[in-house]
């Protein structure tokens, strides 16, 4: 998946966003992000992305903001209860989870949004844990 | 005090009062009991009043007396304002009645909830059941603010966590963790349908205990749904009771088909009650045939009546169908110093008796010497 390459080269990148400061890298990066992935997933930037566990369909575009699924007033047609001209976000999502790697993840569930994180970039907090993560793990094999 | 022998699951010193705590159990609460023993359980939905009157909840639930193990006070169904489902717990959990109280994630964040559960639990609600809630749109007020800081899911997770960790969701220790039995909701009638019982699998994963299902009118759908849940042994890890009501006529039926989300109503329905000459008698017999053939699916452990403003034949419906058997589920009796007292009353209102010693004395002897 073109997704995940992506997250290794951004965290192969390390060394670049520690020596920037992630909180300088943080504007522009957001900048980037919220084009690439508002244009491709209509983002809303909740700050903790989840589009890998869900088909690649971004849950806050649900009129209810789910995360863990679809609502039980789905139509007969697969389109949305709240917004009947547009089809169920989750339906799109078990379809797309269907075609990705790791299938599973969708059925994972998923913690309460945290709202403070609005409006800043997943990649950037992503990437940071997982250096932090990879160091940890180096000092304590060291 | 003069006291009538306790009924089965009834704390002998007083209705309201919460069980016995049992092993393995999560609430002292009357429901679970029931599930747990194995018994084929009936729930049933109360109709929310649009009142603030006490009497309109008492009357309300009187109706189920004797029939039901659960009454579920639904949080402003269909996103319509009724009494809410807390104020319903509160009139409802004095009285002694076990009640199922609806969290809907519409109308509260999670501040507001996590207060709500410990409440509720404190009042000696015994069952709690997380949902989504209804979109605002669907309701009498499209222009309230959607709330859905939860969802159903991490709502089940925040409730758990309260229990079993005895904590808030931020992390903040409980001095005394809600015993609530957890509930959820499943649709087994809407799209997606091969996720459906991978949604069940996620809520019990989330901490659901029991579920209960949308109305069922296309039952081999059902059968469809309860084969794959078996397969993935979802129903012994969790209560399924299914949703059933009887529609008033064909008219109504057409009307909650595309009003109501998530109800999905076959055409052979409709046109089994445009057959017939009473509607509304045919609707109530077609609720009996569906409890009858869903209660002998394999890993269906109860139903839940849902008969919106025809709750008087929810007593009908369940005798009719015969699902419990012999079993008779609580019922809310006068205690005997009580029903004296109410004896005397109705003997003093009425029978306009002479309440002067001499005569009463005069009376007593003359019935005595009879
Ligand atoms: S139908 Fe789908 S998109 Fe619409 S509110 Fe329900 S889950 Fe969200």
């Amino acid at each position: 998946m073109v997704y995940t390459r992506f997250s290794s080269l951004f965290l192969a990148l390390h060394p670049f966003w520690s020596a920037v400061g992630y909180a300088r890298a943080e504007k522009p990066v957001k900048f980037v992000e919220r084009q690439v992935k508002g244009l491709m997933f209509d983002c809303r930037m909740c700050g903790q992305c989840i589009l890998s566990s869900t088909g690649m369909s971004c849950p806050m575009n649900c009129p209810k903001q789910l995360r863990n699924g679809p609502c039980g007033g789905v139509r007969a047609n697969g389109n949305c209860e709240v917004e009947p001209d547009m089809p169920c976000v989750w339906v799109k999502a078990w379809e797309g989870a269907q075609a990705m790697r790791n299938r599973q993840a969708i059925l994972d569930v998923q913690k309460p949004v945290d709202q403070s994180l609005r409006e800043s970039s997943a990649w950037l907090r992503v990437t940071a844990q997982a250096a932090r993560e990879r160091e940890n793990l180096r000092s304590s094999t060291a | 005090m003069t006291r009538r022998p306790p009924q089965i699951d009834e704390n002998p010193d007083g209705v309201d009062l919460p069980l016995e705590p049992l092993p393995g159990h999560s609430s002292r609460g009357r429901l679970e009991r029931v599930l747990r023993r194995g018994e084929f359980a009936v729930t049933a939905e109360l109709n929310p009043p649009d009142s603030a009157n006490a009497q309109d909840v008492y009357e309300r639930a009187a109706i189920f007396d004797g029939w039901v193990d659960g009454i579920n006070a639904v949080d402003a169904s269909g996103a319509n304002c009724h009494m809410s489902s807390m104020g319903i717990c509160a009139l409802l959990t004095r009285m002694g009645y076990a009640t199922i109280m609806q969290i809907a994630c519409r109308d509260r964040n999670r501040i507001a909830i996590q207060g709500d559960v410990l409440g509720a639990a404190a009042m000696g609600v015994g069952n709690i059941m997380c949902l989504t809630g209804d979109g605002v749109q669907a309701g009498d007020q499209p222009g309230a603010k959607p709330v859905f800081d939860l969802d159903c899911m991490s709502l089940l997770e925040t409730v758990r966590t309260m229990r079993d960790e005895e904590k808030f969701l931020s992390g903040r220790r409980l001095t005394t963790p809600p015993a609530v039995f957890l509930g959820a909701a499943i649709n087994p009638f809407a799209p997606p349908f091969d996720f459906r019982p991978h949604r069940l699998a996620k809520k019990i994963a989330a901490g659901a205990q029991f579920v209960q299902s949308q109305y069922c009118y296309d039952v081999p759908m059902l059968k469809e749904y309860m084969k794959r849940v078996r397969d993935m042994g979802l129903d012994e890890k969790c209560f399924i009771l299914v949703g059933v009501g009887p529609l008033a006529s064909a008219k109504t039926a057409r009307w909650i088909r595309s009003n109501v989300p998530g109800v999905h109503i076959p055409d052979a329905v409709i046109t089994r009650l445009e057959g017939a000459e009473k509607q509304k008698e045919e609707g109530k017999r077609l609720c009996i045939d569906i409890i009858n053939e869903v209660k002998e699916i394999e890993g269906v452990s109860g139903i839940h009546v849902m008969a919106y403003r025809q709750e008087e034949f929810v007593a009908e419906i369940v005798h009719e169908s015969g699902v419990l058997k012999s079993r008779k589920p609580w019922k809310r009796e006068p205690g005997l110093d009580d029903a004296l007292v109410a004896e005397r009353l109705d003997h003093i209102l009425h029978d306009d008796p002479s309440e002067k010693p001499v005569e009463m004395v005069r009376d007593a002897s003359a019935t005595s010497s009879e």
